[in-house]
């Protein structure tokens, strides 16, 4: 299945809860219900969210936002937003079936966000970490000239402070309506990652659902440790373009997270109830390390 | 000129030499005085050339340069320099023929020369993946790369790409990794970097040769980070709308100079480079030997410096 009819289909399984439950009781019961994309299970909000977003009979990881990451990953109320005040414009006034400008302001409203990446400086089990975290709900996660400078002041960031770097997407690739600035944020981003490493500063990326293109081609996959979650569709060209070229059917398994690992691609496939131990315990490993840098 | 396979938008000037041709033979055969029109008829399909070239749409634009007859990577190879010699292999255990690379000398410099590589004809477009890299390509350019650094030999990289190869053993291997990889290690480089987009910059693929200290375009060259083809399938759901992408993808030399991504335009002989290869690889050379010359004052610090000055800069966004 592309990853277009994927998504038709989801649409259309959701539309279809929303119908029937509409019919069997007047209240908004698809606000209280959520069902299960792999196993069709029909779970209360209430757990699902309880359990971090996984399905509690399949194992199944839902797509989460930045602002739930955030929730699951750092000491309550540790995490503090910088460059919230950057936002996106229109260079090229870009226009394809919309204007630009009107995407923004729909993907602002859609995912109550100003642009598709989240930065701050956050305690992970007390450890301090410099942290940028995608959220697909904004355009698709695309990068464009915003994510990209946001991403590159938080690497600055955390290079000045000689805290590990965590970044953490979800993002189709690079931003089509700012085209060429788009591209050049890959290189902006890998130049800063350039510093950190010579710095040696710690760097991790977590892969989660999905990340693809122009991320997958620059910050995404230039951690010194990449942990994949479970169940991610991670590559570089979309399904449907790989299947148009070699006018093959794909593997079910292709491009998922376990299939990376099994290809040498990440160091691990993590589930999210472990995500939090995994980067604190990477953290305390390399924390002598990084000490000593800071004192070169 | 009447060797090549002129595009559509070219035809018209093929009618009016094909036109200008028989007055000649004409006159010839029948002794009739017709040098004065045929001087004007030159004089304006001349101007009408230069009229049509100047206000290239993008896509004509694309048309140029996907040309079939326009000069590749090793063609400007054998046109600038002396002494080429080809380096293979990523050391592990492939050589991507869509990425080649070696040692060879421009005029008394020394130099290490990158590029992707297209084919003219099937059987050579077979032999180069069509110009687009495999993961291990982008590992055999790195690994050149590094050997420029540690000898101190400035590189060129010639890019003419549709993009990194969209495969199964490609994502097996790691294509966006490679990618990302090269990105980062080009911005450690000491030694300068050149990029020259040949023909078609598309995406990642080419980026990932790209991080340079001076990044020029030839004049109907195109970058972008996506496929016109690619993008209209994507955004209006139908390859048709390629002209419009291009347009709104702003992704001519012109367009790129503007917006600071470029450095710099390389001029092409009218109508293209296919028109007159010597030109266009002279005028290559000329720049490629100016911007060496000017990035080898700098000490190996300040190449990284410079590099990492030029794409920090790069963005348009709105901070309130």
């Amino acid at each position: 299945m592309s990853l277009k009819d994927w998504f038709a289909k989801r649409k259309k399984k959701q539309l279809n809860v929303a119908l029937v439950e509409s019919k069997i009781s007047g209240d908004d019961l698809s606000k209280l219900w959520d069902k299960c994309y792999n196993c069709n299970t029909q779970l209360p909000k209430k757990d699902l969210e309880k359990n971090m977003f996984v399905c509690p009979k399949c194992d199944y990881h839902f797509r989460i936002g930045a602002k739930t990451r955030i929730f699951q990953l750092f000491d309550e109320g540790s995490f503090q937003e910088i460059d919230c005040n950057i936002y996106p414009s229109n260079p090229l006034e870009f226009v394809d079936t919309m204007c630009y400008k009107k995407r923004q302001d729909e993907a602002r409203t859609k995912s109550k966000l100003n642009e598709a990446v989240i930065t701050g400086i956050g305690k992970i089990n007390n450890w301090e970490v410099a942290a940028a975290v995608m959220d697909f709900a904004y355009m698709g996660g695309s990068m464009g000239s915003v994510v990209g400078e946001k991403v590159t002041r938080l690497i600055e960031d955390g290079i000045k402070r000689r805290i590990p770097i965590i970044a953490i997407t979800s993002s189709g690739g690079a931003r089509m309506q700012e085209s060429c600035l788009s591209l050049m944020q890959m290189a902006k981003t890998s130049c800063a990652i350039a510093r950190a490493n010579e710095e040696g500063v710690l760097y991790i990326t977590v892969l989660t659902e999905p990340t693809f293109g122009g991320v997958t081609a620059s910050f995404g996959t230039l951690g010194d440790i990449i942990i994949a979650e479970q169940g991610a569709r991670i590559g570089f060209a979309g399904r449907r373009v790989i299947e148009q070229t070699i006018r093959q059917k794909l593997p079910a398994d292709f491009q998922t997270a376990e299939y990376l690992l099994k290809y040498g691609q990440v160091d691990m496939v993590s589930k999210r109830k472990d995500l939090k131990e995994m980067l604190e315990r990477l953290i305390r490993i390399h924390s002598g390390a990084l000490k000593q840098g800071a004192n070169k | 000129m009447k060797i090549l396979t002129p595009l559509e938008f070219e035809k018209s000037i093929y009618q009016i030499e094909d036109k200008i041709e028989e007055l000649k033979n004409l006159s010839e055969e029948t002794g009739i005085d017709l040098d004065n029109q045929i001087k004007t008829l030159v004089e304006q399909a001349q101007d009408y050339k230069e009229q049509l070239y100047s206000n290239l749409s993008p896509s004509q634009k694309l048309q140029i340069a996907r040309h079939s007859k326009r000069p590749t990577f090793l063609d400007y190879v054998s046109m600038i320099t002396t002494d080429w010699v080809e380096m293979h292999g990523d050391r592990a255990g492939t050589d991507d023929r869509a990425i080649m690379g070696g040692i060879a000398i421009i005029e008394n410099q020394p130099v290490m020369l990158i590029g992707t590589q297209k084919g003219k004809t099937t059987k050579e477009n077979l032999e180069y993946n069509f110009g687009m890299p495999q993961p291990e390509g982008y590992r055999k350019a790195l690994r050149l790369f590094n050997h420029a650094n540690r000898f101190n030999l400035p590189i060129i990289t010639l890019i003419d790409t549709p993009g990194a190869y969209p495969g199964i053993k490609a994502e097996q291997t790691g294509q966006g990794i490679a990618i990302a990889v090269n990105l980062c290690e080009m911005a450690k480089l000491e030694t300068p970097l050149i990029t020259v987009i040949l023909g078609e910059g598309c995406s990642g693929g080419a980026l990932g040769l790209a991080v340079a200290n001076r990044v020029y375009m030839l004049e109907h060259a195109l970058y972008t980070v996506i496929s016109p083809e690619g993008c209209a399938s994507i955004l209006w759901r139908s390859a048709d709308m390629a002209c419009i992408a291009a347009e709104s993808l702003k992704i001519t030399s012109d367009d790129l100079l503007r917006l600071g991504i470029i450095d710099g335009v390389i001029k092409e002989p009218l109508g293209g480079a296919h028109y007159d290869w010597e030109m266009t690889a002279n005028n290559l050379k000329q720049q490629i030997l100016e911007s060496i010359k000017e990035l080898s004052k700098m000490s190996g610090n300040e190449i990284k410096t410079d590099k990492y000055d030029k794409f920090r800069k790069m963005g348009v966004f709105v901070e309130r």
